[in-house]
């Protein structure tokens, strides 16, 4: 496949992203990625594997669906990405299959892996029991009561979950708990990031196992349309799904590509997810990017209703390719997200994850900015099953309020 | 000239001693402590100060060092507070102390503002924990004009090679971690970290420190006969946490730091 705009360096830069900000102690190992994932990226007996256990086990590809009657809401033609009908409910198991495959060449026996919503700890644990590895998933205590479906999911199918009680208990502990997991056990163990977050070659080698979605997308649009879209939306939290489906269209320079951030409560420090309106240029967690952080570098509290998208910084590709004007970010609130899950029940009889919700009220939100002839596609990223009891919470709180005045 | 990590280096060649590193969190419980620990430290024969800047997000410590740190963030230990700090011990006594931080703080201040700043306050020399040697250029040039030396970190993951390219960006010593893992106390030290060492001083003329997870005098004996100096950090941490935040109680951490240093002295 041809190289986008944002190829990294062979230290993971992205412009002046990304990178490999981590402690000596996990060079090597992610060295060793480096040089293995280089191998397998020219192995087409890889490309082989992988594709199959896509097809026969995920079940891609994902249908690309036209959404009447959303459609007719909007007032252009919008197409969903279905990467909520992946095996497991949400897009994630792109990912983890392909890095469980490398793991099982590089003779890993462990996988380990951080999950926010738990949609990738669930996809992590799915691939390590068919592939009978052990399989230990860290995940924020605060994260394990919101979406104690997938941490159920996840025992199930015979991972260990790790309680993360650390600083605010949520994504970005875990991913810190997981690389001291990683840092201790590198010998025998492979840790499977789970967004296109962390220190090189992680951020582009996710973007590649997700890249799918959008070599799909493109497919299928130009065979039902016969044109590429106007507009691809996508939430983003560290920015899987998003850089997923926008890799594929950034040559297409006249395909809008817009990312969707968790806006929360308000645009205040500690109450939202929206890097590109609150941070600022730091380095988190391996890589160089934006950052929700106070004047002295302390990375600051965030929230937002969805798991998946609370945390405090962005995968490094996504700054550059804000910097390049190649993608547009924006963000939808917790209460637009609770909209727009209603909105597609309602109006498509699709449950969405809290997380994908946010692409679905930028559009509903902004609706006036299309035309009839425009062609919109959605990434639908996951399914909503894990979210229905916070829906309801959210549900009782607001009629509490109305009728508390 | 010479930094003051770098003369104690000779001077402890000279009189055939090793070295005894500790590290304390900066701030933790509040920085009027930190102070008069650093002093106490100093008396009780300690050669280098090793001071942690918390970080809200410590990547490489194990827990005792991250719920110190959140002690310190808790109680107001900004790096602007921390360096007034090492000004204030500095006005006092002239032990080197370096500075253990993360690159974010370091970042947000800008990091020339900030080496200028460690290097005024009277700081030797900085350990950047998620800085590896193929990010550090500007760094490494930041850090010499400011004087202060560039503390770098070898592991039992790190190929020869890679040693190699370390210690040639490294100055003032090379500090070799002692396992696989984080920040934290062991109950024994490995043959691969004494292993680590003779690897170590077989690429450069630095002196080499051994640590992490060195917390008893039979430890600190055996990483002094393999290693030029021998860094504690967790234990002291925990028992400066264990102790009450009064003179005394500082003072008692302090003589229990001098058995360590006394297990350091004795091999030659």
């Amino acid at each position: 496949m041809p190289r986008g705009i944002t190829e990294p360096d062979s230290l993971g830069h992205f412009g002046p992203y990304g990178g490999m900000y981590v402690p000596e102690t996990l060079m090597s190992p992610l060295q060793d990625l480096i040089a293995e994932y280089a191998r397998v990226r020219r192995d087409p007996a890889f490309k082989r594997e992988l594709n199959a256990y896509l097809r026969d086990f995920v079940g891609r590809p994902t249908p690309l669906y036209h959404a009447q009657r959303l459609s007719a809401e909007v007032g252009a033609k919008v197409y969903l990405k279905r990467e909520d009908l992946c095996h497991t409910g949400a897009h994630k198991i792109n990912n983890s299959l392909g890095q469980v495959l490398l793991a099982r060449r590089m003779g890993k026996k462990r996988i380990i892996a951080e999950t926010g919503a738990g949609q990738h700890g669930v996809a992590t644990a799915t691939v390590s029991a068919m592939f009978g590895m052990s399989c230990v998933i860290y995940m924020g205590a605060v994260d394990m009561e919101r979406q104690a479906l997938n941490v159920s999911r996840m025992r199930r199918l015979g991972a260990t979950v790790v309680p993360v009680t650390a600083g605010q208990k949520t994504l970005k502990e875990a991913i810190s708990e997981a690389m001291r997991d990683w840092v201790t056990n590198v010998r025998t163990t492979h840790y499977i990031l789970g967004s296109a977050l962390g220190a090189h070659p992680y951020p582009m080698m996710v973007r590649d196992f997700q890249s799918v979605i959008g070599r799909e997308a493109r497919r299928q649009i130009l065979a039902k349309e016969g044109r590429l879209p106007t507009h691809v939306v996508a939430c983003v939290g560290g920015g899987s799904n998003a850089i997923g489906i926008f890799y594929p269209f950034i040559r297409d320079t006249r395909v809008r590509l817009i990312g969707v951030e968790a806006g929360g409560e308000v645009i205040r420090p500690g109450r939202h997810a929206a890097r590109f309106a609150g941070g600022r240029v730091g380095i988190l967690q391996g890589t160089r990017t934006y950052v929700l952080q106070d004047a002295d570098g302390q990375i600051q509290l965030t929230h937002s209703v969805s798991a998946g998208l609370d945390y405090a910084a962005i995968g490094p590709e996504h700054a550059l390719l804000r910097e390049l004007k190649r993608a547009e970010y924006h963000h939808a609130s917790d209460a637009e997200a609770m909209k727009g899950v209603n909105a597609l029940c309602r109006l498509e009889g699709i449950l969405p994850a809290l997380e994908t919700a946010h692409a679905v009220a930028y559009v509903l939100k902004t609706r006036k900015q299309f035309k009839p002839r425009d062609l919109v596609v959605i990434n639908i990223s996951g399914r909503g099953d894990k979210d229905v009891q916070q829906m309801e919470a959210w549900d009782a709180a607001q009629a509490a309020q109305g009728s508390g005045g | 000239m010479k930094t003051r990590i770098e003369q104690r280096f000779q001077e402890l060649a000279r009189r055939r001693q090793k070295g005894f590193i500790a590290y304390i969190t900066a701030g933790d419980p509040s920085l009027e402590a930190t102070e008069d620990f650093v002093m106490r430290l100093a008396e009780a024969g300690v050669d280098i100060v090793e001071l942690g800047i918390p970080f809200s997000d410590p990547l490489a410590d194990g827990r005792v060092n991250q719920e110190s740190a959140a002690r310190a963030l808790e109680a107001g230990a900004t790096p602007a507070r921390v360096l007034e700090t090492v000004a204030r011990i500095r006005s006092r006594c002239e032990i080197p102390m370096m500075g253990y931080t993360y690159m974010n703080p370091v970042h947000a201040r800008g990091a020339g503002r900030f080496m200028k700043e460690a290097s005024a306050a009277g700081l030797d020399g900085l350990l950047l924990l998620d800085l590896p040697v193929e990010e550090a250029d500007p760094y490494r040039v930041l850090l010499r004009k400011h004087h202060l030396d560039h503390i770098a970190l070898v592991t039992p993951t790190t190929p020869d090679a890679r040693i190699a390219k370390i210690v040639k960006s490294a100055t003032g010593f090379v500090y070799c971690v002692s396992r696989e893992g984080v920040t934290g106390t062991q109950n024994q030290l490995s043959p691969a970290a004494i292993d680590l060492v003779r690897r170590t001083k077989s690429m450069t003329a630095l002196p080499v420190a051994l640590g992490f997870g060195i917390g008893t005098p039979d430890h600190a004996r055996t990483a002094a006969a393999a290693a030029d100096a021998v860094v504690v950090g967790s234990a002291i941490v925990n028992r400066l946490h264990e102790a009450p935040d009064t003179a005394a109680g500082r003072q008692a951490a302090a003589d229990w730091v001098r058995t360590l240093i006394d297990a350091v002295k004795g091999v030659s």
